[in-house]
């Protein structure tokens, strides 16, 4: 295992945006935090193209879906509490309702965030974002995935909302890995159990499916990256195949992954459904990976969920 | 201005006038107060002001109009229909659910509106991206945003003329529609955003106040705003909510109800009355 790499997805946000600034319809726009989301990379590269709008969100949203209107693919960046949070409003009626090329880059997503504590850690914002209409909701695993996704998300027209980390996490995909908008990923088959992760929890999904397979019980792990919209097909498949299900996510389970994958379930192939994130509770200070464990969000606690969603199969 | 175009002006005003309270009146509801009171200004804007073509209303050269007082819809409506964007017989539909006519603008329903707008202090930042797109891409078009006087309480209006002031957003324009007076009641009663002009001009702004009702002014005022160079420029216009119209003049109950069938008659006949002097 030594020879994991481990990288934050917002340092592929920033390496992505890099790559894209040859293209003439892309801007870069920040409210003061471009060391911390990695924009300042573009920035280096691109100052002309590069607009820092100062602490003041809600008017960048607008500034970018202004920008938007005359053409330009625009990219808006913060934290996660901020952009999707302070900035709600301004990115439902000025971004989403007239679907305009703004593409959200939200860092510093979940608890991970760390020290910073529970005003920084924000587990809402897939439940706000996935309420709106228009919006497309991205979720990477890790820097491989987050920079295609990137790059997706700028040929992909209309806004897009993209979740990054603070921390670095273990890369899982390899360099030869093909990101599709939409589609989720089956990173490893089960006929038992399904876990549906996203985020830095696939991670731990795959570490939970070997300590389950040591136990006889065999995993299937499916990566969404894509939030919304949610990959229907793959989710029913697994809940006919393996008869129960255990969500994971570094999120609210409140209105995130948890509720997406329960409301298509729900609809179309009812079957346990247990969902793993944080338990409608604010986050609190620490070190990331510690407070991963305080709140459960580790291969062990969806070990146990996957087990007892065994045990509730009928 | 020469005294023939002026007629001419306040002959179009008042038929901008007239579907504001036909739109309304149809519709049963929507913001005829605010809608009278900027009635002369987006008449200005969109007869005399601004370079538009209603044949090809997504131009990228062309001037820019963010109604970031989005309520005031029946205003830009008539104007827009006026000008030719969209037939003069569709402002009858206003809010009615097949209409091209949303309660408050959407730039995806409308020819000619520029941007969605409706949630009061968001149309300024907007304005201020189409601004700054048009210095990156080394246009000469500019951006126009009307704002109400109660929708400067917003303090995303402020974080927007900070940075329009700081970008030196020279080709952008902002009228408050200053008629003093919002839903609750007057500005000072109810959250008093005075002084204007200082505020604006603290931000870095070039600030000229006028009377928001004549065209000698408006027009003056447009065209020190084009020569103003490294200052966007915010008109205060002074206005008379429900102008034109005798019984919603500067009354703030006229602000969010339509007239029914006896006050649409009224309205409609002290407008027609307008009109014939005008013609005499």
């Amino acid at each position: 295992m030594a020879d994991v790499i481990k990288c934050a997805t917002r340092d592929a946000y920033g390496a992505a945006l890099k790559e894209l600034g040859a293209r003439d319809d892309i801007l870069v726009l920040d409210a003061d935090l471009a060391k911390a989301t990695k924009t300042i990379t573009f920035k280096k590269e691109f100052p002309e193209k590069f607009i820092d709008c100062g602490i003041a969100e809600s008017n960048m949203m607008g500034i970018a879906a202004g920008l938007a209107t005359t053409g330009y693919t625009v990219f808006a960046s913060s934290f996660a509490m901020f952009a999707a949070g302070r900035a709600f409003e301004q990115v439902r009626n000025s971004i989403a309702y007239p679907k305009l090329n703004v593409k959200i880059g939200a860092t510093h997503a979940g608890i991970s965030v760390g020290e910073d504590g529970a005003s920084h850690q924000c587990c809402e914002d897939i439940a706000l974002m996935r309420s709106i209409p228009n919006m497309v909701i991205i979720n990477p695993a890790d820097d491989v995935e987050a920079k295609q996704a990137v790059l997706a998300a700028a040929d992909h027209e209309g806004p897009v909302y993209m979740r990054f980390g603070r921390l670095a996490v273990p890369r899982i995909n390899s360099e030869d890995y093909h990101f599709e908008l939409g589609k989720g990923v089956m990173l490893r088959d089960g006929k038992d159990v399904t876990i549906v992760a996203t985020g830095l929890m696939v991670n731990e999904a795959l570490l939970a499916a070997d300590s389950l397979a040591k136990e006889g019980i065999e995993a299937r792990v499916i990566n969404i990256h894509t939030i919304k919209p949610i990959d229907r097909d793959i989710l029913i498949k697994a809940a006919k195949e393996t008869g129960a299900i255990v969500t994971a996510e570094e999120h609210s389970i409140i209105g995130g992954l948890g509720g997406a994958v329960c409301e298509v379930l729900a609809e179309e192939y009812p079957v346990p459904v247990l969902r793993l994130g944080v338990e409608d509770t604010f986050g609190k200070s620490g070190p990331a990976l510690e407070l991963l464990k305080i709140f459960g969000l580790d291969a062990e606690h969806i070990a146990q969920k996957a087990k007892k969603a065994v045990s509730l199969k009928k | 201005m020469e005294d023939n175009r002026k007629k001419e002006l306040k002959k179009i005003a008042v038929n901008v006038r007239k579907g504001i309270i036909e739109g309304t009146y149809n519709a049963k509801s929507g913001h005829p107060g605010g809608s009278l009171s900027i009635a002369d200004i987006m008449t200005y804007l969109y007869f005399e002001e601004m370079n538009v073509d209603p044949a090809r209303p997504d131009d990228e050269n062309r001037d820019r109009l963010v109604l970031s007082k989005g309520h005031t819809a029946p205003a830009l409506y008539a104007a827009l229909a006026l000008r030719g964007f969209f037939p003069v017989e569709l402002l009858k539909t206003l809010r009615k659910p097949d209409s091209i006519l949303q309660g408050h603008p959407s730039m995806r329903y409308t020819p000619g509106v520029d941007m969605s707008t409706g949630s009061l202090g968001q149309g300024i930042s907007a304005a201020c991206g189409m601004a700054l797109a048009g210095k990156l891409r080394g246009k000469d078009y500019r951006v126009y945003v009307p704002m109400g006087d109660g929708e400067i309480e917003e303090g995303q209006v402020w974080e927007a003329a900070m940075f329009a002031g700081n970008r030196k957003l020279d080709n952008l324009c902002a009228i408050v529609d200053f008629n003093n007076l919002q839903i609750d009641g007057s500005l000072d009663e109810v959250n008093s955003p005075y002084p204007i002009k200082e505020k604006f001009e603290s931000f870095g702004w070039n600030v000229i106040e006028i009377c928001g009702h004549c065209f000698n002014q408006i027009e003056e005022a447009f065209a020190a705003a084009r020569q103003c160079k490294d200052k966007p420029t915010c008109i205060v216009a002074k206005t008379v909510k429900g102008k034109g119209v005798s019984y919603m003049e500067n009354q703030c109950d006229w602000h969010g109800s339509a007239p029914n069938t006896e006050k649409y008659e009224i309205a409609m006949a002290e407008l027609d009355k307008a009109m014939a002097e005008l013609e005499a």
